[in-house]
């Protein structure tokens, strides 16, 4: 194709989506006259229709879906729930995403919080910084494939006389190097799930940081200094003045990591597979649905997900709205 | 299948495929007498990939019974290695390999009826007969002298990639750690570009052999071609994969393009058109008279057993569960119907 009919099919879409928005904005305008209630469906109405399609639609029918055998054929009752409540493999996938919701937000949060009040005015400060955050431009499946590599495990036991074994994985050459014996990380149940969880609190300090930083700069001077003048020390300075103020970024940062962790699949996928009793919920619900060809089992795991995140949402938007002083 | 959204194949595919192809494969792509699918690529998985250099050093022969296999593995640990090299690891699939192992035992051990009965589910694992077979590749591949060389122990096969495991059997690129590793005629492509891969080469790889030397079961796989839709095209299309034409076509391609890699069931392909020893070998496996080819089990079985609890358990299984309750596990998960 050449340039030129590419150019007039630009000029055109550019014409024709001008032309949309005009009969948007005239529309309104028309209504906006005649009341304002109107002209808010004629903006609301888009979203909803696309709401409804792309969200509310799926919702329903994977609720309907869990009620319904493998093939999605026949009423099979609360059958899929029940086996996710006491099959011994999909209770270790609950034990497991329990452990990661529990685990990385407060871990991740006091990493990055203490990161952020100790480089906070601090010489270097924007390098400091950038460090701990690169991990965050980093795909999870990137960082994934990047601990996989420093977690790789060679056993002596492998190697003869003429070809003894050598380490390929960062920690477990430093490990050989300081005398100790090489260890399976992602093998070894539950601690395996411990060394995931390693790379989703390296990835999400970053974030943890950068937001809590930001509100401790936003901290007016004036209340710290009265608290200087009144002689607080380093810690109390934290404890009264600086978490207080920062409360409501906290309380942002962790809710955002739980439902990160609720919802992680990548980092599971790509270095364990869910195998080794690493398996989480998004995970299992995946495998199920579209590997085993068990899309009961998948929709029932996929609603179990939906419901323990509501709390933690109603939690986050109860928490912006008291901030908010509403 | 069970949505009903598969379509049958049209009459001239399916005599194509009975012109071209054996019984056995026409009937892995009919489901309930109605024939959907024509075959389309192959592999042989019942494969020991080994180095032709590193045997004539060491002294070694390819073995051509089972007795023989296990006696050159005892030989190889009595100088000093360690024989096999084995890896499971496959992301969410891990334990795969692992299947193919038992389903080439099952073979082997008690022959292809009890194996298509095992795969139809009237045979279960907790059988004596397929828990004698877990328990003989359990005697390679949890036996701490046999494995896993250059790698680590047992345990270091399941986190071990299916791709890498088998690397240390070349001498020349992968430091020839390895001497006997069990995998599909697809794993020529994972050793890096170069590699003489040759009857008399760096690497190369034989028959796992059977109970005696005519008893020649082999166990492989293959891609089937099916369709969603009767319009006229698709059918075209259909009609054309099934051919000898296009299975020519597609094996001189892959030749030119990638050195191989690419065979076929069909009974028209032209050994002229493979480049690749590996290819040539194989064929000529699946072209042997006294060959009893099977297709891959765990492929046929249930997916909640064939791509869920088979895999799942079987990599239990080389961390340390025993076979008893691995057998137990997959029958559990067989679904009710």
């Amino acid at each position: 194709m050449d340039v030129a009919p590419k150019l007039l099919d630009m000029v055109w879409a550019i014409l024709i989506f001008g032309a949309v928005i005009a009969v948007i904005l005239g529309l309104a305008a028309l209504y906006e006259k005649r009341g304002g209630r109107r002209a808010g469906w004629w903006f609301v109405g888009p979203s909803l229709v696309l709401l409804a399609i792309g969200l509310v639609y799926p919702a329903l029918k994977t609720l309907w879906n869990s009620f319904r055998d493998a093939a999605g054929g026949s009423f099979v009752g609360i059958d899929n729930y029940t086996s996710i409540f006491t099959n011994s493999d999909e209770l270790v996938v609950l034990r497991n995403t329990v452990l990661w919701t529990l685990v990385t937000p407060f871990v991740a949060t006091a990493i990055g919080l203490l990161y952020a009040i100790l480089v906070d005015r601090a010489k270097g400060e924007a390098v400091a910084k950038a460090v701990i955050f690169l991990p965050m431009a980093i795909s999870l499946v990137g960082a994934s494939i990047i601990w996989k590599f420093m977690y790789d495990f060679r056993d002596p036991a492998g190697g003869t006389t003429k070809h003894p074994i050598q380490q390929i994985g960062l920690i477990n050459q430093v490990i050989v190097w300081l005398g100790g014996k090489p260890y399976n990380f992602l093998l070894n149940s539950p601690w395996n799930t411990f060394f995931l969880i390693v790379v989703m609190i390296w990835i999400q300090a970053g974030f943890a940081m950068t937001i809590l930083s930001a509100s401790i700069k936003a901290i007016p001077a004036d209340i710290v200094e009265a608290a200087r003048l009144d002689g607080v020390g380093g810690f109390q300075m934290f404890r009264f003045v600086t978490f207080p103020s920062i409360r409501p970024a906290v309380v942002v940062v962790l809710t955002t990591i739980a439902i990160a962790c609720l919802k992680v699949f990548d980092i599971v996928r790509t270095m364990t597979g869910g195998n080794f009793d690493t398996n989480v919920i998004a995970n299992e619900f995946y495998s199920q649905t579209f590997s085993a060809a068990n899309q009961g089992l998948g929709a029932a795991l996929a609603v179990v997900l939906f419901v323990l995140v509501i709390p933690i949402i109603v939690y986050n938007v109860r928490q912006l709205r008291a901030s908010e002083g509403r | 299948m069970a949505t009903g959204k598969v379509v049958k194949a049209p009459d001239k595919v399916a005599a194509n495929v009975d012109k071209w192809f054996g019984a056995d494969w026409k009937k892995y792509g009919t489901v309930d007498g109605t024939f959907y699918a024509a075959p389309s690529g192959a592999s042989v998985k019942s494969l020991v990939w080994y180095s032709p250099k590193q045997f004539k050093d060491a002294g070694y022969e390819v073995p051509k019974t089972l007795d023989e296999l296990k006696a050159l593995s005892d030989k190889m640990v009595a100088d000093g290695n360690k024989p096999w090299c084995v890896g499971i690891n496959s992301g969410e699939a891990t334990g795969w390999p692992l299947t193919d192992w038992v389903e080439d035992f099952v073979l082997r051990d008690d022959g292809a009826d009890v194996f298509d009965q095992w795969v139809a589910g009237t045979v279960k694992f907790s059988d004596p007969k397929i828990v004698q077979a877990f328990d003989d590749v359990g005697a390679y591949v949890k036996n701490p002298d046999y494995v896993n060389a250059g790698i680590g122990d047992v345990k270091s096969i399941a986190t071990t990639t299916f791709q890498e495991a088998g690397l240390g059997i070349d001498p020349t690129q992968g430091g020839g750690t390895c001497w006997l590793h069990r995998q599909a005629s697809f794993y020529a492509a994972n050793f890096p570009k170069g590699t003489d891969i040759s009857p008399d080469g760096d690497v190369y790889a034989f028959y796992l052999p059977g109970k005696s030397e005519s008893d020649h079961p082999v166990l492989g796989a293959g891609e089937f071609v099916t369709a969603f839709s009767d319009r006229p095209e698709v059918q075209a299309v259909q009609e054309f994969w099934s051919t000898d034409i296009w299975a020519n076509l597609k094996a001189k391609a892959s030749s030119d393009d990638t050195g191989g890699g690419w065979i076929s069931g069909n009974k028209g392909l032209d050994e002229a058109n493979l480049v690749n020893p590996i290819d040539k070998l194989s064929v000529e496996i699946l072209k042997d008279p006294n060959t009893v080819f099977r297709f891959d089990g765990s492929d046929q079985m249930p997916a909640a057993v064939g791509s869920g609890a088979f895999w799942k358990q079987a990599t239990s299984w080389i961390t340390g569960q025993s076979t008893q309750d691995t057998v137990q596990k997959i029958d559990a998960a067989w679904p009710k119907s």
